[in-house]
Order: C-alpha cells, then sequence, then structure tokens
C-alpha cells in the first residue's frame, strides 16, 4: 500500500476527456515520474491532488485519508507540498520572509492570530528558514525583494518554501524546464538529495535525462491515461512507449 | 391589477436608464479591461449639454418698449430669445424641443470628451490593478463634477419636455381598466422607447459590422485578438467614446424626469455597478437585463404595503439584490467565468 | 524592557512619532494651523486612515464601505453619553467594540468575494447602512438632524455619582478634564499614539507578514497551508474597529451623529488619505489625512478677495485672470482640488507621499556622497545572473 492511492480518476473539460480511468499508487519514499507528451494530462493530475481541480469520479487517498472536497489549505497542512510550473511565490516579500511563512504554517496551522510579537524574535522560524535558503544556495540573498530573482532562483526558492515544511509528499511540476544545462544537473542533484532524505516525489519532467537520473519509477500518460508504468530501465525499453510519446525515436 | 402596471412602468425607465449607464460599463469592462468609477459623470455631462443648449437658445435680446410703462413706471422690457428674432416660428419650435435636440449636441461633444479621457489618461492605466484604475477615475468623476458644479451651481435646473409629451397617458384604458386607474407620463414613455432604441442600436453594432465583431472578440479573449496584429489601440478609443456617447445620451433625455444636478452622476454610478456586477461583470445582456429587472424592483418595493412589512426596503432592495446575487451566484446572472477575478 | 516594546529598527520612528504629535501646537502653528480643533481632526482622520491602511496597505483588498463603521462609532459614542455617561472612556471603548462588531458582520459577507468584488459589496453595505439611517433607523439616529444630546438624557452612571445639572447640556470630559481646547486635542493625540504603535507591532508581526501575503499571491498562501479568509477578516475587523473608535473620537469632540458620516464619499476619502500618504507604509496615512485635513481647511476657507490681495503683485488683468482660475479650486471648489490631487497622485506618484519623500532623499545621498557613483559601474560588471 503506497502513501497516495489514486483510483479510477475521470475528468471531463466539457466534451473533452482530460484525465480517464487513471489508477497510480505512489510507494513511500520513493520518487515517482509521470511523463507523456504535452496535453496527457499530467499538471490535471497534479491538480487534482492539491484540491485546485475537483475530479468527476474516482478517489485519492493520501496517507489513509481521502483529499477529494478538501480546501488546498488542508490537503498541505495534511503534508502535500506543490512547486508549481511557473513558479509560485510571494513577489513582493523578501526571501527570508518567503520561507519562514510556510514554516509559521507549518507550526502554527492554517490560521494563528499572531499580531503582538516581533517577527524578528521568532528566531527558530528564522533561523530555521535561514538554514533552508541557504542549504539551496540561496544563503546569500536573505535580505532581496523575491520577484528580482532569475527564473532558476525562483523555483530555488519554491522549493525552499516546501521543504521547510518537511512535506510528506512533494509534488514537482517540470522542476527544470527552462533551465540551462547547468542549472538543471544542479537541481537534479539537489532533488537527489532530497529524496536521499525519504520525502516522497512525484515528478512531471519532460526531460528524459532528468528523468532517469532520478526516478524510482515512471508512469507514461498519453491523452489522459496512464499507458505503461515501471521501472526506469523497462521503459526505457519498451516499444509501446517510445511509439505513443516519442513517434519511434529512441531515448 | 392596475397597481402592478403601473408599478411595472414605473419601473422601466428609471430600469433603462440604469441599463443604458450599465451598457457602457460594461464595454469598457469587457473590451478595455478598465473599471470606470467616471462614468456616472459623463451620464452627468450628458445631462449638462441639455441644460447648455437650452440655456444658449434662451440668450435673449432685451428691447424697452417705448410706450408700456410696468407697475413701477419704468419702461416694460420685452425679451426675445434670438433664435425667435432669427427665425421666427422655427426658433420657437427650437426651443420648444431643446432636450431632444441636445442629442445632436451631445454625440459630438460626449466624443470628443470620452477620445479625451481615454487618450489622455485611461490609456495608462490598462496594466495597473483594478484599485488604481477606481482610485484615478473616481478622482476624475469629482474634477468633472466640480466643474460642472461651479458653473451652473448646486441646485438642480428643471428641464421642460416638450408641450406634445407633457401630459400622462391613461395606459389602463388602453388595456380596458378604468379611466385614471393607470396614468403614465409621455415623457417617460418616450424614455423607454429612447432606450429600447439605444440598447438595440448598440446591439446591431456589436452584431453586424465587422468592427463590432473585433470588439465581441476583444471581451472573449483580448490578448488573442490584441496577438492577431489588429489595432487594439484605436478600437478601444472608439468603445470608450462610444460608452461615453451613450450615457451622454441617457443622461440627456433623463433631464426632464429628473432635474439635473452636478452629483446625479455619482448616484446613479454607485447604483449602476451594482446594476453590473448583478447583470454579470463584462456581460452585455446581462447589465440590460439587470438594469431593468432592479428598476422594476426598486419600484415595487416603495408601494406602500410592502414598505409597512419590511420597513426601509425601498431604500436598500437593489443593494441587497447585489449582496444576495455575489454570494449565490458570484458571476452575476450572466456572467462568464474569470471575469475581473483578479 | 524598551527592547520588547519597540524593535531597535523602529525606535526613532516611534519616538520621532510621539515628539511630533505632542509638539504639534507648536510645530503646527506657523502653518497657521496650531490651534486645537484643526489638530483634533488630524488626530482623528490619522487613527481613521491607519486603520484602514492595515486592511488596504497590507491586503490590497479596497474597501469602500469603511464610512459606515465610522458612523456606527459616532452613533455608540452619543448614546452611551446620553444613557450612560459624558464621561468618554465608555464611550469610545464601546465605539470601538460596535465598529469591530459591524465590520465583522459586513466582512463576513463581503470577503467571500475578492477584488472589484469586494469593494461593490462593501460600497453596497454602507450605502445601506446610510439610507437606513436616514429613513427606518430615525428612532436611533434622529434621522437628518442628527444625534445630539438633549437634557432629558438617562445618564445613569452619572446620575449616580452626582448631581446632574437639569438647565444645561453637559460637556464631554475625561474624569473631569474637559474634552475642548487643547486637553481635547492631547486626548485625541495620545489615542493616535497608542493606534500608531499597535499598528507599528502589526506590521512587524507574523500575522502583518501573512497580510501582506495575501496581497502578493493568495494562491500560494493556500498552497502553503494558509486559510486566507480569517487572515482577512482579521484585518478587516480591526480597521473597522480604528474605524469605530476614530467615529467615537469625533462624538467625543463634538456629541453630534449625523448619518452623512457614513456617506460613501467619507469611505472614499479615507481611501484618497491613504494612498496620498502612501499605503502600506507605517506613516503615510497619518501624513495623508494630515495634508488633506490641512489644505482642506486653508483651501476652502480662501475666497476671491484674499487671492485678488495674493495676486495683486501683477499688472491688473492678469491678476483678474489669475484670481479667476485660482477662484475654482478654493473656498467651495476645494473638492475640485481633492479631484485633481486625486488623479495626479494615482498617476504619478503611485507609492504616495512616502514614495515621493523616499525619491528625494535617494537624490540628496547620491548627490551628496560620492562614493556612491561607483555603484552602477560594480552593477554592470557583476554577471546578470
Amino acid at each position: 500500500m503506497g502513501i497516495l492511492q489514486v483510483k479510477d480518476i475521470n475528468k471531463r473539460f466539457g466534451g473533452l476527456a482530460a484525465l480517464a480511468d487513471v489508477n497510480l499508487d505512489i510507494e513511500q519514499s520513493t520518487v515517482h515520474a509521470i511523463i507523456g507528451p504535452n496535453g496527457a494530462g499530467k499538471s490535471t493530475l497534479l491538480n487534482c491532488f492539491v484540491g485546485r481541480l475537483k475530479p468527476d469520479t474516482g478517489t485519492v487517498i493520501f496517507d489513509g485519508t481521502s483529499l477529494l472536497g478538501i480546501p488546498p489549505h488542508e490537503i498541505n497542512q495534511a503534508g502535500v507540498s506543490r512547486v508549481f510550473q511557473t513558479p509560485e511565490i510571494f513577489g513582493e516579500l523578501t526571501l527570508l520572509e518567503n520561507v519562514m511563512i510556510p514554516a509559521f504554517a507549518k507550526r502554527d496551522g492554517a490560521f494563528t492570530l499572531n499580531a503582538w510579537p516581533d517577527l524578528r524574535r521568532e528566531s527558530d522560524i528564522k533561523d530555521k528558514a535561514a538554514n533552508m535558503l541557504a542549504d539551496l544556495g540561496l544563503g546569500e540573498k536573505l535580505k532581496i525583494v523575491a520577484e528580482t530573482l532569475s527564473r532558476g532562483d525562483k523555483r530555488r526558492l519554491e522549493l525552499a518554501m516546501c521543504l521547510v515544511q518537511d512535506p510528506k509528499l512533494l509534488l514537482l511540476d517540470e522542476p527544470t524546464a527552462g533551465m540551462a544545462r547547468a542549472d538543471t544537473n544542479a537541481t537534479v542533484d539537489l532533488l537527489k538529495g532530497i529524496a536521499a532524505s525519504g520525502i516522497t516525489m512525484v515528478v512531471i519532467e519532460h526531460d528524459m535525462h532528468v528523468v532517469f537520473s532520478l526516478a524510482d519509477k515512471i508512469t507514461v500518460m498519453a491523452q489522459g491515461t496512464p499507458i505503461v508504468e515501471g521501472l526506469p530501465e523497462e521503459i526505457r525499453g519498451n516499444a509501446k512507449v517510445q511509439e505513443a510519446y516519442l513517434g519511434g525515436a529512441h531515448l | 391589477m392596475d397597481v402592478i402596471l403601473l408599478q411595472l412602468l414605473n419601473g422601466l425607465d428609471k430600469g433603462g436608464a440604469y441599463a443604458l449607464i450599465a451598457l457602457g460599463l460594461t464595454l469598457t469592462f469587457g473590451t478595455l479591461g478598465i473599471v470606470n468609477f467616471a462614468h456616472g459623470a459623463l451620464f452627468m455631462l450628458g445631462a449638462f449639454c441639455a441644460v447648455t443648449l437650452k440655456s444658449l437658445l434662451n440668450l435673449q435680446m432685451v428691447v424697452l418698449d417705448p410706450i408700456k410703462k410696468t407697475a413701477w413706471g419704468t419702461p416694460l422690457e420685452i425679451k426675445t430669445p434670438y433664435v425667435e428674432k432669427w427665425f421666427g416660428e422655427f426658433g420657437s419650435v427650437l426651443l420648444e424641443y431643446s432636450v431632444p435636440l441636445s442629442i445632436l449636441l451631445a454625440i459630438p461633444i460626449m466624443l470628443l470628451i470620452g477620445v479625451a479621457i481615454e487618450r489622455g489618461l485611461i490609456k495608462h492605466f490598462y496594466k495597473r490593478p483594478h484599485a488604481d484604475q477606481i482610485l484615478v477615475t473616481f478622482g476624475l468623476a469629482i474634477v468633472m463634477q466640480e466643474i460642472v458644479k461651479s458653473i451652473f451651481g448646486a441646485n438642480p435646473i428643471p428641464q421642460p419636455a416638450p408641450e406634445i409629451f407633457a401630459g400622462s397617458a391613461d395606459v389602463g384604458a388602453w388595456f380596458g381598466m378604468n379611466a385614471g386607474a393607470v396614468v403614465y407620463p409621455w415623457w417617460r414613455m418616450v424614455y423607454l422607447g429612447f432606450s429600447a432604441i439605444i440598447i438595440a442600436g448598440v446591439f446591431s453594432f456589436l452584431q453586424f459590422t465587422t468592427f463590432g465583431m473585433v470588439v465581441r472578440a476583444g471581451m472573449a479573449d483580448r490578448e488573442t485578438v490584441g496577438l492577431m496584429g489588429i489595432d487594439i489601440d484605436r478600437r478601444f478609443t472608439i468603445v470608450f467614446g462610444l460608452a461615453a456617447i451613450v450615457a451622454g445620451m441617457a443622461g440627456v433625455m433623463y433631464t426632464p424626469i429628473l432635474s439635473p444636478d452636478y452629483h446625479m452622476g455619482m448616484d446613479f454610478l454607485v447604483l449602476s455597478f451594482v446594476v453590473v456586477v448583478v447583470g454579470g461583470m463584462g456581460s452585455l445582456p446581462g447589465a440590460v437585463a439587470a438594469g431593468f429587472l432592479l428598476g422594476i424592483l426598486q419600484s415595487f418595493a416603495s408601494l406602500n404595503e410592502v414598505k409597512n412589512i419590511f420597513p426601509g426596503i425601498d431604500q436598500i432592495i437593489i443593494y441587497l439584490v447585489a449582496v444576495v446575487t455575489l454570494l449565490v451566484r458570484p458571476r452575476g446572472l450572466m456572467g462568464r467565468k474569470g471575469v475581473m477575478e483578479s | 524592557m524598551l527592547k520588547n516594546f519597540v524593535n531597535k529598527r523602529d525606535l526613532p520612528v516611534f519616538l520621532g512619532f510621539i515628539a511630533i504629535v505632542l509638539l504639534a501646537p507648536i510645530i503646527m502653528a506657523p502653518l497657521g494651523a496650531g490651534y486645537p480643533d484643526l489638530l483634533q481632526k488630524f488626530a482623528i482622520f490619522g487613527i481613521f486612515a491607519i486603520g484602514f491602511n492595515i486592511l488596504f496597505g497590507l491586503t490590497g483588498y479596497l474597501s469602500f464601505g469603511h464610512a459606515a463603521f465610522l458612523g456606527v462609532g459616532s452613533y455608540t459614542a452619543v448614546w452611551t453619553f446620553k444613557l450612560l455617561t459624558v464621561n468618554v472612556v465608555p464611550a469610545i471603548f464601546l465605539s470601538t467594540l460596535m465598529g469591530g462588531l459591524f465590520a465583522l458582520l459586513i466582512g463576513v459577507i463581503s470577503l467571500r468575494r475578492s477584488g472589484i468584488y469586494f469593494s461593490i459589496l462593501t460600497l453596497a453595505f454602507a450605502q445601506m447602512a446610510y439610507n437606513l439611517a436616514y429613513s427606518v433607523l430615525t428612532p436611533i439616529t434622529n434621522g437628518e438632524t442628527g444625534l445630539q444630546l438633549t437634557l432629558n438624557d438617562s445618564r445613569v452612571i452619572d446620575n449616580m455619582f452626582r448631581e446632574v445639572s437639569k438647565t444645561s447640556l453637559p460637556s464631554t470630559d475625561f474624569f473631569g478634564l474637559s474634552m475642548s481646547g487643547f486637553s481635547g486635542f492631547y486626548f485625541c493625540a495620545v489615542v493616535l499614539i497608542i493606534c500608531f504603535y499597535i499598528s507599528l507591532r502589526i506590521f512587524r508581526s507574523p500575522f502583518g507578514v501573512m497580510l501582506k501575503a495575501v496581497k502578493s499571491n493568495q494562491e500560494r498562501m493556500s498552497y502553503t497551508g494558509l486559510n486566507t479568509r480569517p487572515y482577512t477578516l482579521a484585518a478587516f475587523v480591526i480597521s473597522g474597529m480604528f474605524a469605530g473608535l476614530a467615529g467615537g473620537l469625533m462624538a467625543v469632540t463634538d456629541p453630534l451623529a449625523g448619518a452623512e458620516r457614513m456617506q460613501w464619499t467619507v469611505g472614499g476619502e479615507v481611501v484618497l488619505m491613504t494612498i496620498l500618504g502612501g499605503a502600506g507604509t507605517l506613516i503615510g496615512p497619518v501624513l495623508g489625512a494630515v495634508t488633506i485635513k490641512y489644505f482642506e481647511n486653508i483651501f476652502s476657507s480662501l475666497n476671491d478677495s484674499i487671492l485678488n490681495s495674493f495676486f495683486s503683485f501683477m499688472p491688473e488683468p492678469m491678476q483678474h485672470v489669475f484670481t479667476a482660475v485660482a477662484g475654482l479650486f478654493v473656498g467651495e471648489g476645494w473638492h475640485l482640488t481633492l479631484g485633481a490631487l486625486f488623479v495626479v497622485i494615482v498617476v504619478f506618484l503611485p507609492g504616495g507621499l512616502m514614495e515621493g519623500i523616499g525619491r528625494i532623499g535617494k537624490l540628496f545621498r547620491r548627490g551628496g556622497d560620492d562614493g556612491d557613483k561607483k555603484e552602477p559601474a560594480a552593477k554592470f560588471a557583476t554577471p546578470a545572473e
């Protein structure tokens, strides 16, 4: 029994079946990659996990509780964090504040009227956030306003915001999209380190190099349905995948 | 039955004014993405076009009568408006029909004002947050109404309707009821017909012209239309001018019903915004439907029978409807997804 | 002890604020505004704007309905004077409470929507309150006349402790200290300083950062495990309490409450004050409130003859032209100035006066210090990423 069980998910947008009979079982402490051509329904599937979309049918069970019909903040409080395809950060705030906010959310819950103490005197939270930023190579930029960061740094910041919460499940939507090769390699190493700490990860990724160096297990989706699932070496040689996904070109 | 018919009619002319203002508001929302708090002021400026034309036509030549004396022994002054002196009978007709004639004055003036506002101010705000748009147009509205106040004073200036529309129609009799059961002023009837024509005109303009097609496409998906290489800017200016003209004409024709004063725009603006929200932000049919609906509801709420059950309901009915609508149907009666949801 | 009281970085600001407020009668005297009536107005509208800024400046929710809470505060205070005592303490306590209570009611409903829809909802509620105060609620609000003290008021607490005069109307007091003149101003000044301090604490607290996060990115907030609605509601209620308190203080200085205080243009005025000073800054709203009330006072007292003498150095025809043009903007025309100011500020200085002051400060620093001039070169030398 995995930490995230997805059963018979269907989602239609008007006449279009975005997701059709999706079944997934994500094992604890593994990296599970979801690949597939554009429009295969990968991001839609993630949206169903975090409460952004409600599937028409099916169940999503995380750690024994259903995630359907629960508002996003409760899903996060249950231990699910997500990195978006375009970084969702607090652009007007400093990096330190950006990471302190999720740390507060983890410590104090979805709402606390914490209006009297000074932010600077919350040294536990502050240190935790600063350390996390340092771990991700942003330790020099604590006081910088987030929207001035480069795209790669924004992604790292968003990752820091997720990791500071010690999530049980981390969802990553194309973590290396638009990055230069050197940046991509650095991110892969970073994610490997995170995976080694035992956090379960679901990764959507286009870059096969990233997928094969990270994933313990791979699901291939096409037209809203998983067509093959298996270990990386099984996927690599699978003719069905090559045909559906790459039109016959070799991986 | 007669009571219901009467209230229905009473609501319709007010609803017509709401609908016309809301129509322009929705056009600017939908195409330009601008929340225009100065739109009510444009309605007010239209009304003052009528005031201006009438006072221009009324410029008088004063001649002292050589023979007749007043009771105080001073020579009697004979006042003749210049138009009557120059054009005789035709001049009197001009004077008589000054309100409807003001439309001819209002169209170019409102177009000019609308274009000036869009080019001079609004166009810098397309990419700014809605809050900034609200604030700058709110300031503009204050400026416009204060200028009008300093020229025309603070008191309402009555504008009579042409003589032949001055009386009331016995609408009840048309429907076989007792004579005098349902009496409805002719001018309100005219206003109702006028708003119907303008609304139909705007809709057919949007429906049957190429320009209108682009505007409708822009309301559905502004970015794509921009990417297609269509000169959006020029069209934005024209749409804003059109909205200004509609508001202005609505103001001109409303003057015999409500004597215009400088703050009438603000009063109508708040209500019209509520109308737009109820109708659904960005939906033209919604704006029109909600305009008439709220006009009628307001008129029914001011019935004594209703007021006895819910005291004060006539004062708040429109706002109450807006609150309930926004909570139950967040996008309004006919609103589309994603419009103005920052 | 002091360290727990104010953050080291904010200490100079806070002490400076206290000094300026307490010395206001002396500082403002050369500007012709050193008299208590006007200074009181500064303080009260300062409080109103500080509270509004906690909502608008931090969360970005633009409310047009805060005039309603101001009005509620005034009515509550006058009723407290009438029923209990003319001592101002219960009155301002209750008006703050009622302002918060009304804000809670309206906030729960209005905050279900955001953006322009929220603005319209608050506007609708304010208009409802205004219309009802004029019509059905006349027994409570005394309609157009406005609610005021009478000789027949019961004033239960006052009657318990002292002989109440049956021939002259009472005036409000703070344990014997009269609320008119400079003692009245200093009472308002102390309340203003307390309010400023509360706002300072909120700005620097985790809660304050959460409110800024609401403005910045609500989506990220909810995917970060935070429920945005209670945060916005708390900010709305706090700002409603400030508005109620300001309304109560208006009644303290002049025990009369009228419905015109609830009109949405009053709500628009507090928006303008906050924007003019600088929304989201600590000092800005107070600065905005003082600026507007000061110029309102100056401009509306000017008239054509004063203008004529002001332009008397010019040749006569020019003098007339200048007087006529300037005359549009003063006296009755003050609102025209206000509207034009609104437009100019939003167009050219969206950050308000505080941004302007910041820019000027930067100019001076750049001009005065040679060392800084190297900075741009260094910026180009570092790679973009």
